[in-house]
């Protein structure tokens, strides 16, 4: 497992359908202690014990960080995806034993905002639940505005309306509801900082209107983890070890190197926090970046690639690990 | 048996002084004959016993002396104190922190009572006792960062990290060695760095900020710097320039042992829980050439190294008026014999 983050010892102390598509488990420690305080906005990593497989997952956590007898996150079910949420809703059950990392913020508050205004879609509401409840207890100013399918499918919506009353506001895709983004974002007084999470469609929404509407680019916050993308197996020399591995089509570039008992750092295996950057040595094909952390400059230059979300097709691949 | 604490002082009569085991337990910065920077960074975990690491938070036989001088500096410039706005949070995050570790470290001197949001703190040494909540301020003296560190040897960064860099908003900044929080507040990693020389040709800041910026809860980080000081003065502040800078012109062939001091940082690293913030702890350690020379490997070690500083760092470091003087002294108990890799004294 990864050299780079302390794990943490935890039983699933339960397990809440949510609605149709989510379900919350609750971890807390086996030796009973508290779990590490964390702040509004970090994640663990998962890992799932999935026959031979070890699935290594980040999710935000969602309890109140005030509360640290139990940690808690929400796992939307999908279908189609690489399976690691389906383990999640079939497999895990209350009393069993996992290990999880320690919390990581990389979608943190900024503390300087005279406002925080968060826009949230779909599952990207968990890391507004832990930030809400952290700002409301230091008495912050913030508004919630979250986007849902469906009322039954709106996630927490009943909670956080029960908790914040008029400042959160919800918006229902199936009754054409939407936010008037440009009107809002026009009207905020200044100092505010804005905060998105949600599909990736949603993001770049919402970070392009606000560069249009002249907001700094320091004052957007947006959290957005790549799920790794399924693809074309292919082959990989890892030079430093001196291995050569093949990717599989469900599997990422960092599961495969992790697969032949090579270590890569890591924190959030979702191509944002930089920690498993790995050199090219050379190649002959073209790459497939899905991170967010490599500037385009570096994605063109065919020297650098994030393994936990960045694919390979072609001939042949050497990377420094 | 506790920590037996010295009555000394660092200003005036200038009577600090280390204990033989203290001698012995000095983190001594060189582990090879020269010296040069490098990210030297690595992580900070509990080492032997009797060392200065045997705690992540080391509590010595200064505390008492070193507390009292810091209440001396503020007196004089409450400016040595700034937290910005936004800090409080973090500055509640470090109060925890330095409890936690100092009650952990030394139960004899310190204790930790935490019901709920109720906490009570004893500090034998300065005679405290108090019951406070965690998270109101109206309950402390002073705002959380400044009441612990009121409490605590060495000086404390707290950082900001956002848009990918680590700013320095609030702090406790009275053992400095020729730097100012006062000036600094409200910077950048880049632009409070700005003055070192050499450094930013190698790279070393873009490298020791994204390494920063990565350190996670529970996994702290460390690394030692050095400088020399001329008398035993906590502190060297550019605000008290005028007291301590005219001190490197009286060392003399006869006075080196007395008066020159090395100077030791133990700088560590923290990710803090729920503002996200770092803190850097700046933990000054200070030990006279005569207390020093009393580990040969130390002494001829000492000597190549100022020997050969380079000429920039020799001067950022403000060296140069007594170095010749101090080379010269060192070169008589360096009989050229090799010495052991490692910091520790033979």
């Amino acid at each position: 497992m990864s050299t780079g983050t302390t794990k943490l010892d935890v039983v699933v102390s339960d397990v809440v359908p949510v609605n149709e598509l989510v379900t919350r488990f609750h971890f807390r420690r086996r030796d009973g202690e508290l779990l590490p305080t964390f702040s509004g906005g970090a994640h663990v990593v998962v890992e799932m014990r999935d026959g031979e497989r070890t699935r290594l997952n980040p999710y935000s956590l969602m309890g109140s960080p005030l509360d640290t007898r139990e940690y808690t996150i929400s796992v939307r079910r999908d279908d189609v995806g690489r399976g690691g949420s389906l383990f999640m809703h079939n497999s895990v059950k209350p009393g069993l034993e996992m290990v999880i990392s320690y919390p990581v913020n990389l979608f943190s508050l900024d503390l300087r905002a005279k406002k925080h205004l968060m826009l949230a879609g779909g599952i990207g509401i968990t890391p507004f639940m832990a930030q809400t409840a952290q700002l409301a207890g230091e008495g912050g100013n913030f508004e919630l505005h979250y986007t849902c399918r469906t009322a039954s499918l709106g996630t927490y919506a009943d909670v956080l309306r029960e908790r914040y009353g008029r400042r959160v506001r919800l918006y229902h895709d199936d009754l054409e509801e939407r936010i008037e983004l440009d009107r809002l974002l026009s009207s905020q007084p200044l100092g505010t900082h804005l905060y998105v999470c949600g599909p990736a469609g949603m993001i770049n929404w919402v970070r392009d209107r606000a560069a249009a509407l002249g907001w700094p680019p320091e004052t957007v916050h947006y959290e957005h983890f790549a799920a790794p993308q399924p693809g074309l197996p292919f082959d990989v020399t890892l030079a430093v070890s001196g291995k050569t591995i093949q990717v599989g089509e469900q599997q990422s570039l960092l599961e495969a190197i992790e697969a032949a008992g090579v270590d890569p750092p890591y924190l959030c295996r979702g191509g944002v926090c930089g920690q498993c950057e790995t050199n090219v040595i050379s190649c002959d094909g073209k790459f497939i970046h899905n991170d967010h952390w490599l500037s385009e400059e570096e994605h063109r230059s065919g020297r650098k690639i994030m393994p936990c979300v960045s694919r390979f097709e072609g001939n042949s691949l050497v990377l420094e690990r | 048996m506790g920590i037996t604490f010295r009555k000394e002082t660092f200003r005036d009569d200038f009577t600090f002084r280390n204990s033989p085991e203290h001698i012995r337990r000095f983190p001594f910065p060189f582990h090879e004959d020269s010296y040069m920077y490098a990210v030297n960074i690595e992580p900070h975990v509990v080492g032997p016993k009797g060392s200065v690491l045997e705690n992540l938070i080391d509590v010595d036989e200064h505390y008492v002396a070193e507390m009292q001088d810091r209440a001396l500096v503020l007196a004089e410039d409450p400016l040595r104190c700034q937290s910005l706005p936004h800090m409080t949070l973090a500055g509640w995050d470090l109060l925890e922190l330095l409890m936690e570790q100092q009650a952990l470290g030394y139960p004899e001197h310190f204790t930790l009572e935490r019901n709920g949001d109720r906490w009570r703190w004893i500090n034998r040494p300065l005679g405290i006792d108090d019951t406070f909540t965690f998270g109101d301020t109206s309950t402390l003296p002073y705002g959380p960062m400044e009441y612990i560190t009121r409490q605590s040897q060495g000086d404390f960064c707290i950082l900001d990290q956002r848009d990918g860099n680590l700013w320095m908003d609030a702090g406790m900044v009275t053992t400095q060695a020729d730097w100012s929080l006062d000036f600094d507040i409200g910077m950048n990693f880049f632009e409070w760095h700005a003055p070192v020389p050499l450094a930013h040709e190698k790279g070393i800041f873009v490298r020791a900020l994204k390494f920063l910026i990565n350190i996670q809860q529970g996994k702290p980080a460390r690394r030692l710097n050095w400088t020399m000081t001329i008398n035993p003065r906590l502190d060297t502040s550019p605000e008290n320039y005028h007291k301590w800078g005219p001190d490197r012109t009286t060392v003399t062939p006869e006075n080196v042992g007395d008066k020159v001091h090395l100077r030791v940082e133990l700088q560590s690293f923290w990710r803090l829980p729920r503002s996200n913030g770092i803190v850097f702890p700046i933990r000054c350690y200070l030990i006279k050439m005569d207390e020093l020379v009393t580990q040969p490997k130390w002494a001829r070690r000492l000597h190549r190294v100022i020997r050969d500083l380079p000429e920039e760092l020799a001067t950022y470091k403000g060296l140069t008026r007594f170095r010749p003087t101090l080379v010269e002294w060192l070169s008589k108990l360096d009989d050229g014999s090799p010495t052991s890799s490692g910091f520790g004294p033979d």
